[in-house]
């Protein structure tokens, strides 16, 4: 009988592999090919190569009056000088220590929460519902003998961040309610649910904040003056948790319907079925899509401009008016767009991640 | 030697390679008109990249193959002259779900062969009386067990008029009752007279109907006879070790 | 066991029926005391500030002017009139935002996927950037930062002397019809019948002898054919009305503001990063083994893309994109925030702060965003369900 030998492998023709035959196939495969690479690279160069000189070679980074900007790049020193007003508005210089706090305090949380390894998870997050909204809250407005600072002197990146985080903390559990009520058996409840649903879904937010900027104070008895930023909250929250509750009924559609008969053949009552069984599940298939709606909620924060709230945008926007430094937009709307940039690309990236995780654990 | 016209399909020295891994190891194989090869071998032996080479889904990038006596290479023309003649039927069916039995019967002769629509779908339901399920013409895909989409599938080659058909493991996606009904339609193509190269671990079918008998392993063919000798008298001990696992239960 | 005796009250309290009803009557009665005390609260704000409720201020004299309308439009029409002039600025930008991104999208998403692997990159990295950015702050970066760096009417950049660009705006020459003009749109409508007729003569001979006719390019032969000749034919009957500089800005012919252009542009790159995605996921939804199928059977690409993929994608990207150009006719209402006279700009801006109708405004304003969302929610539904119907 024939011994099977097999034959050794030889390496791959040159042209196939290493960096001449990755360019070949990606860069250079065919004539069109080649021709679209040129170009994109000519246009690379007539474009990145400017505006990189203009933007970090050639750029003034350091001063403080627009003297100091003679180099003919951008002008940073636009920037740095009010960094303090960007970030956090005309909050009184000597209590950045309380924004500061609750940011980090949140950030602490967070990292717990998100480290598998930590121990007392479940506390931490009771924590984080219950002592630490009242701790913020204090720490931010005041009281318990700390100065009350109106929220009207809130501004900057740190308004946006409270938007931001109000809204989505606010709008998950209302979205919860409202996507059980869609899909409920009672028809007034179910109604209800969807008109609503649909009526914050229909209108654009620039008109609900309009709304609730000039028809709130009119809901009010004796036409109280709610708080500004409040109004603007209100609007916000209900036109978030109408797209939470789409979310919500998207993670719940994706349960099988088996998962629902198994809990009623238990005996579970509605609230333990959705509790133990429907939303442990749900929640989890909803992590990405409840990002994404954080996303857009955080460049959705960028309207209350238009009711004169002065959240970064607002506040860039008012340092362009600075007669002393007029001429210099183009510095100013970068700097936000790269403040919101950096924070809706990382959370897409992490809501990709934690995607593809999901992914994963279903196949297997 | 043998006249290169007599065969319909030639393979000379083939190789290819997966970035740095090689696939496909010095093929020769030359196959007759109307010859029925049945190809085994373990999984990811390079059974399916070797037929998939025919028809070019896969390139390969040393050797010749030459098809009904045109070169395959990168001339867009001779590729779509060979698929023209050679029939794939694939291991997951790939019919298009948004068209009807018949449209999926009669997309490649209109648009391809530009045949007249009544033609085609005369043929279409020729083809489909053959593999016997003429009354789910008008249906989708989607409503068809997976033992009748891979008998449209095979219509859906033969309206074609290929002068050769590949098949690349059409029943290892299919539950066992299902597997029987496509191989009828197998066997009765191959006593047509059907020129067949057929990826399979069908060791029934091979015995019953091939004329040559082909074991690759490591990317390389090991070994090639008639079925008798084939599984009666392995030559090398690769093939043995293979029959014995594949035939033991 | 016994059967536990439970009295009347316990019993309908374990009742399915009687609870639904119950929770269904305390939803719509405290619904109906939060509607109540609402109105009641509103009633006595607005009789304490003395404004009148109703729809009459609609009929009154506007008396401001608008800087762009597509009909009629003075200081003297009425706030009627106004929340017209803002609904088809509203529409305008939207129709010319939708189609753009439209384009532009399709383009980026196909370059997602190109076989060009720096295309890819750029792709990627425009999308990426584009779409993280606030649309609010991208108008304000085109109108403040990209088109104030045009230059003065006086320096215009001049396109042939027939168009213009600068910080006013664009200036084109306007077609104005003269004698002939009826015949020449006659023979354009022929031409158009004959293209369809063609259309289908060339589809019923393909289906009988199976014989393809080239009908894209023999129909674009034909129309411009029409289009260039034809306008000799009947002695040029489209006269060109030449903007020109008058002064300080140009006069005649027809113009694009500004504030036009930037929400234009925003909105077309902003929902281009969106449509692009849609396009890609949409085509690598079409899975690999159909484009297998379609090289084994001999379709060349352009058959495998008209015939396979595509009607195959277009099922899985037609619902997202329908919510992306509803998306971006309700963004279009971000025009208020640099002045370009939309529906909330012109109507919800302006007319409200001269009547204070606030309640009026706000709710009509709101429910014509509403009524097209229905619309395009309506259309999708139908949609769902007719693709539904097919693939079963």
């Amino acid at each position: 009988m024939e011994k099977f030998i097999p034959i050794p492998s030889r390496p791959a023709p040159v042209v196939e592999v290493g960096l001449i035959g990755w360019m070949r196939k990606n860069l250079f495969s065919s004539i069109p090919n080649t021709l679209v690479t040129l170009f994109t690279v000519y246009m690379m160069w007539i474009v990145l190569v400017p505006f990189l000189n203009w933007a970090f070679i050639s750029a003034d980074w350091i001063g403080d009056s627009r003297q100091d900007c003679d180099s003919g790049g951008a002008c940073w020193v636009f920037v740095t000088v009010r960094w303090n007003l960007f970030m956090y508005g005309f909050y009184p210089e000597d209590s950045y220590w309380r924004p500061n706090l609750a940011f980090i305090l949140l950030l602490g949380i967070l990292v717990w929460l998100s480290v598998p390894r930590l121990p007392f998870k479940k506390w931490v997050a009771i924590a984080a519902l219950t002592v630490y909204p009242v701790a913020a809250y204090t720490l931010l407005y005041g009281g318990f003998g700390l100065d009350v600072i109106p929220t009207h002197r809130w501004g900057g990146l740190m308004l946006t961040l409270v938007l931001a985080l109000i809204g989505i903390v606010v709008a998950i559990p209302i979205g919860i309610l409202l996507a059980l009520g869609r899909r409920s058996e009672m028809p007034v409840i179910r109604m209800v649910c969807v008109i609503f649903i649909e009526f914050w879904r229909g209108v654009p937010l620039i008109t609900i904040l309009f709304m609730a900027s000039v028809m709130l104070p009119l809901f009010f008895a004796g036409g109280t003056d709610a708080d500004k930023l409040m109004r603007a909250l209100i609007g916000i929250v209900m036109f978030q948790s109408a797209y939470m509750a789409e979310v919500v009924r998207g993670g719940l559609q994706a349960l099988s319907k088996g998962q629902f008969e198994g809990a009623d053949a238990l005996g579970l009552s509605y609230w333990q079925k959705m509790n133990l069984v429907v939303l442990p599940q749900a929640l989890k298939i909803m992590i990405p899509g409840i990002v994404n709606t954080l996303i857009s909620l955080f460049k959705d924060t960028s309207l209350i401009v238009i009711i004169g709230l002065l959240d970064v945008l607002g506040m860039v926007r008012q340092a362009l008016a600075d007669p002393a430094w007029l001429g210099y937009p183009a510095e100013g709307y970068l700097f936000a767009a790269f403040m919101f940039w950096i924070f809706c690309f990382s959370m897409s990236r992490y809501s990709i991640y934690l995607e593809d995780r999901l992914n994963t654990g279903h196949r297997k | 030697m043998t006249n290169q016209q007599d065969f319909i399909i030639t393979l000379k020295n083939v190789n290819k390679w997966y970035g740095e891994f090689h696939v496909l190891k010095d093929i020769n194989l030359n196959v007759k008109m109307g010859e029925r090869i049945v190809i085994c071998g373990p999984s990811g032996s390079g059974k399916s990249t070797m037929i998939r080479c025919i028809n070019h889904l896969e390139e390969h990038q040393e050797g010749d193959i030459v098809v009904d006596g045109v070169l395959l290479n990168n001339d867009l023309k001779n590729i779509g002259q060979i698929r023209k003649e050679v029939g794939m039927v694939f291991q997951h069916f790939n019919l298009f779900p948004h068209l009807t039995v018949l449209q999926n019967c009669t997309l490649a002769p209109i648009w391809v062969r530009k045949m007249p629509q009544k033609e085609a779908e005369a043929i279409a339901m020729k083809y489909l009386e053959r593999v016997k399920i003429p009354d789910q013409a008008n249906k989708y895909p989607g409503q068809l067990s997976g033992g009748q989409q891979q008998r449209v599938a095979i219509a859906r080659s033969l309206c074609m008029n290929p002068r050769v058909m590949l098949f690349d493991e059409p029943t290892s996606a299919l539950d066992p009752e299902m597997i029987k009904e496509v191989l009828d339609v197998m066997v009765e193509l191959a006593q047509e007279g059907m020129t067949m190269l057929c990826v399979t671990h069908e060791m029934g079918f091979a015995k019953k109907v091939a004329d040559r008998v082909i074991f690759m392993d490591a990317g390389q063919i090991i070994e090639e006879n008639e079925p008798e000798s084939f599984f009666n008298n392995p030559q090398s001990d690769r093939t043995k070790l293979f029959l014995s696992q594949v035939l033991g239960h | 066991m016994k059967p536990t005796n439970r009295n009347g009250l316990t019993r309908l309290f374990y009742n399915p029926t009687a609870r639904s009803l119950f929770f269904q009557a305390l939803v719509l009665g405290g619904l109906l005391w939060f509607v109540l005390t609402i109105v009641g609260n509103v009633t006595t704000n607005l009789n304490a500030r003395g404004i009148s409720s109703g729809f009459g201020f609609l009929s009154q004299p506007a008396g401001f002017g608008i800087s762009q309308s597509l009909i009629e439009y003075n200081e003297t029409f009425t706030f009627g009139r106004t929340f017209f002039v803002g609904l088809l600025n509203t529409l305008l930008v939207s129709a010319m935002g939708v189609v753009a991104a439209t384009i532009l999208g399709v383009f980026v998403g196909i370059s997602r996927i190109s076989p060009n692997w720096l295309l890819r990159k750029i792709s990627m990295v425009y999308i990426e950037i584009l779409r993280n950015i606030p649309l609010l702050l991208q108008i304000f970066f085109w109108y403040y930062v990209v088109l104030q760096t045009l230059p003065r009417p006086r320096d215009s950049l001049s396109f042939g002397e027939t168009i213009f660009i600068n910080i006013r705006g664009v200036f084109m020459p306007k077609p104005m019809a003269e004698t002939g003009f009826a015949l020449y749109v006659g023979l354009l409508v022929a031409a158009v019948v004959g293209v369809i007729f063609l259309g289908q003569w060339a589809k019923r001979r393909m289906r009988d002898t199976g014989q393809q006719f080239p009908v894209f390019w023999t129909s674009v032969a034909i129309l411009l054919g029409t289009l260039v000749l034809g306008f000799f034919i009947t002695g040029r009957p489209i006269a060109l009305d030449y903007p020109e500089l008058r002064g300080l800005n140009f006069r005649g012919g027809m113009s694009l503001i500004p504030e036009l252009i930037a929400l234009w542009f925003a909105l077309t790159i902003y929902t281009s990063t969106y449509i692009g995605e849609i396009v890609r996921s949409g085509i690598q939804s079409v899975s690999h083994g159909q484009t297998e199928a379609c090289r084994a059977l001999g379709l060349n690409e352009k058959q495998r893309m008209n015939l396979v993929v595509l009607p195959q994608a277009m099922r899985v990207m037609i619902p997202p994109m329908t919510s992306q150009y509803l998306n971006l006719t309700k963004n279009s209402s971000l025009a208020t925030a640099i002045g370009y006279p939309d529906l909330v700009s012109v109507f919800a801006g302006t007319t409200l702060n001269q009547t204070g109708q606030a309640i009026e405004i706000i709710t009509m304003t709101m429910l014509v965003y509403l009524t097209i969302s229905l619309l395009v929610s309506a259309f999708m539904n139908w949609f769902n369900k007719r693709v539904a119907l097919v693939e079963r």
